[in-house]
């Protein structure tokens, strides 16, 4: 109930004290909408915003799932292929070095204005903690294990599949926590460089018209849309890897 | 049951031999147990005869060959000071290990056959654990987890057997059952235990040996006398126990 409670108190407190702030300092509507305001845009435009919600989850969970595939098979390349270490650190390094938001332009260039391009982006930030935490993990398998299973005449296929790959989760699950809050990031810049549809989208249309209640219920449904998401992985990963409590400690 | 033979065996990490020119041979169906303080080479040279130290930075020299004059690959069983047991994996899975590591592929998913669950089933009645199966392993004990590792063991059903102090983690009282449990389990085998407690190696033992010096060189066999595992009220091992624990001393004071 607490790991409920404490989240829901803080958002609680925040709007609480939002609202103080634009009451006790009488700022304008035009900079910092009340809340209530907000809330009540929220509910006047639940359609419209309902639609672009759609479309920016769409492109974080597309890209969530094409970003993961693509670190851990990263990952398992770095750690079974040590010839192409060489190569491939620095071109994993490379993808990082460039801003995401300095390729946006390129990228909606090369896959256009739908969701492709933010499908792409997404994935190019997701794909580089989810990489490096799954290398981390199957490198640091703890070596009585490994002892043991050369021992018993296990081949490197059998020893990734029952034993490195367990193993590794709970570091991947690191990188899957990192890479469900950082999603929402790459699919917003991919919109507001060029889209029809989309949270960004619509953040950017009502900023030009200064709809400043609906940028902000716009800002608010991606903020619940991502602590949701990061919750719902949490939640989702300590089902699936119940040892690791006990393990790191 | 064949004998294991080390002919002229060292080790070197660059210029520094960590032994060299060792000669043994554990005798068939027996208990060798080696002696040493801590550092001396005791694991270094179990894991050399497992076939554990084919790292490019260490240097080998000498044979270690069965009875037969084939190598010990595939004929060992491996047993360690920790458990490593895989926490994900429930006793009866940990314990069949082995067998699912080597009939797994990529294109076939194997279960572990009956038959081999049946025997798996036996041996974990056999070390008392029948009715945690289904656990995992992080709510067992410590003595329970060596357990499930000796039956992990077993369940290999190798000629030989290697234990790298398989109970020094564990308390006083436990330690002493599991040594007879283990004494019991493994009556058929060719065992090599190494471990820095003088008494586990005497109540044990056939043979005793005791590792020491730089590069490490081993003592002439110490043979006490009786059936394993000796009882702990024999004068005379408690007698060996003294002096072998007094050289140990000396030996940690000269280090």
């Amino acid at each position: 109930m607490n790991r409920v409670l404490k989240p829901v108190s803080v958002i609680i407190g925040l709007l609480v004290a939002w609202q103080a702030l634009v009451m006790v300092l009488d700022i304008p509507a035009f900079i910092i909408p009340e809340p209530v305001a907000v809330i009540i845009r929220m509910y006047d435009d639940a359609g419209l915003l309902w639609h672009h919600t759609l479309v920016t989850l769409t492109e974080m969970l597309l890209g969530l799932g094409f970003g993961v595939l693509l670190g851990v098979l990263m990952a398992l390349m770095l750690v079974y292929f040590a010839s192409l270490r060489p190569w491939l650190l620095p071109l994993l390094l490379t993808t990082q070095a460039i801003p995401v938001f300095a390729l946006a332009p390129v990228l909606m260039l090369w896959f256009g204005y739908g969701m492709a391009s933010k499908v792409i982006m997404t994935m190019l930030i997701i794909f580089f903690p989810v990489a490096t935490c799954c290398y981390d993990g199957l490198r640091h398998t703890r070596q009585d294990w490994l002892d043991l299973a050369h021992t018993m005449g296990g081949g490197s296929w059998a020893v990734l599949r029952l034993i490195r790959w367990h193993a590794a989760l709970p570091a991947l699950a690191s990188g899957l926590r990192m890479a469900v809050v950082v999603a929402p990031i790459g699919a917003v810049v991919g919109e507001w460089v060029g889209s029809s549809a989309g949270l960004g989208y619509l953040m950017l249309q009502a900023n030009a018209r200064l709809w400043v209640d609906l940028m902000f219920a716009a800002l608010t449904v991606l903020a619940f849309c991502s602590v949701g998401l990061y919750y719902l992985t949490d939640l989702l990963l300590r089902k699936l890897i119940p040892w690791q409590s006990t393990d790191l400690s | 049951m064949f004998d294991i033979h080390l002919h002229g065996v060292g080790l070197a990490y660059g210029d520094h031999w960590v032994f060299k020119q060792l000669d043994l041979t554990l005798k068939g169906g027996q208990w060798t147990c080696l002696l040493g303080g801590s550092g001396v080479g005791k694991t270094t040279l179990l894991r050399m005869v497992a076939g554990l130290t084919g790292n490019g930075r260490v240097r080998t020299a000498g044979r270690i060959l069965g009875g037969d004059d084939q190598p010990l690959h595939g004929r060992i069983a491996w047993m360690a000071q920790q458990d490593s047991l895989l926490p994900w994996a429930t006793v009866l899975d940990n314990i069949t290990i082995g067998e699912r590591l080597r009939t797994i592929s990529i294109f076939r998913r194997t279960r572990v056959n009956q038959q081999a669950l049946v025997r798996a089933r036996a041996i974990l009645e056999r070390v008392g654990l029948a009715d945690k199966a289904d656990s995992l392993p992080q709510h067992l004990s410590g003595g329970q987890r060596q357990r499930v590792a000796l039956a992990r063991t077993l369940f290999e059903d190798r000629p030989v057997v290697l234990m790298d102090e398989p109970f020094g983690a564990l308390d006083a009282i436990t330690r002493l059952n599991l040594q007879d449990l283990a004494c019991e389990l493994l009556q058929d085998k060719t065992v090599l235990l190494i471990t820095h407690d003088p008494l586990e190696a005497l109540r044990l033992g056939h043979e005793v040996y005791h590792l020491r010096g730089q590069p490490a060189l081993l003592t002439d066999a110490i043979v006490p006398s009786g059936t394993t595992p000796r009882a702990l009220n024999d004068g005379r091992l408690m007698a060996l126990q003294g002096v072998l624990l007094d050289r140990l001393r000396c030996e940690e004071a000269a280090a």
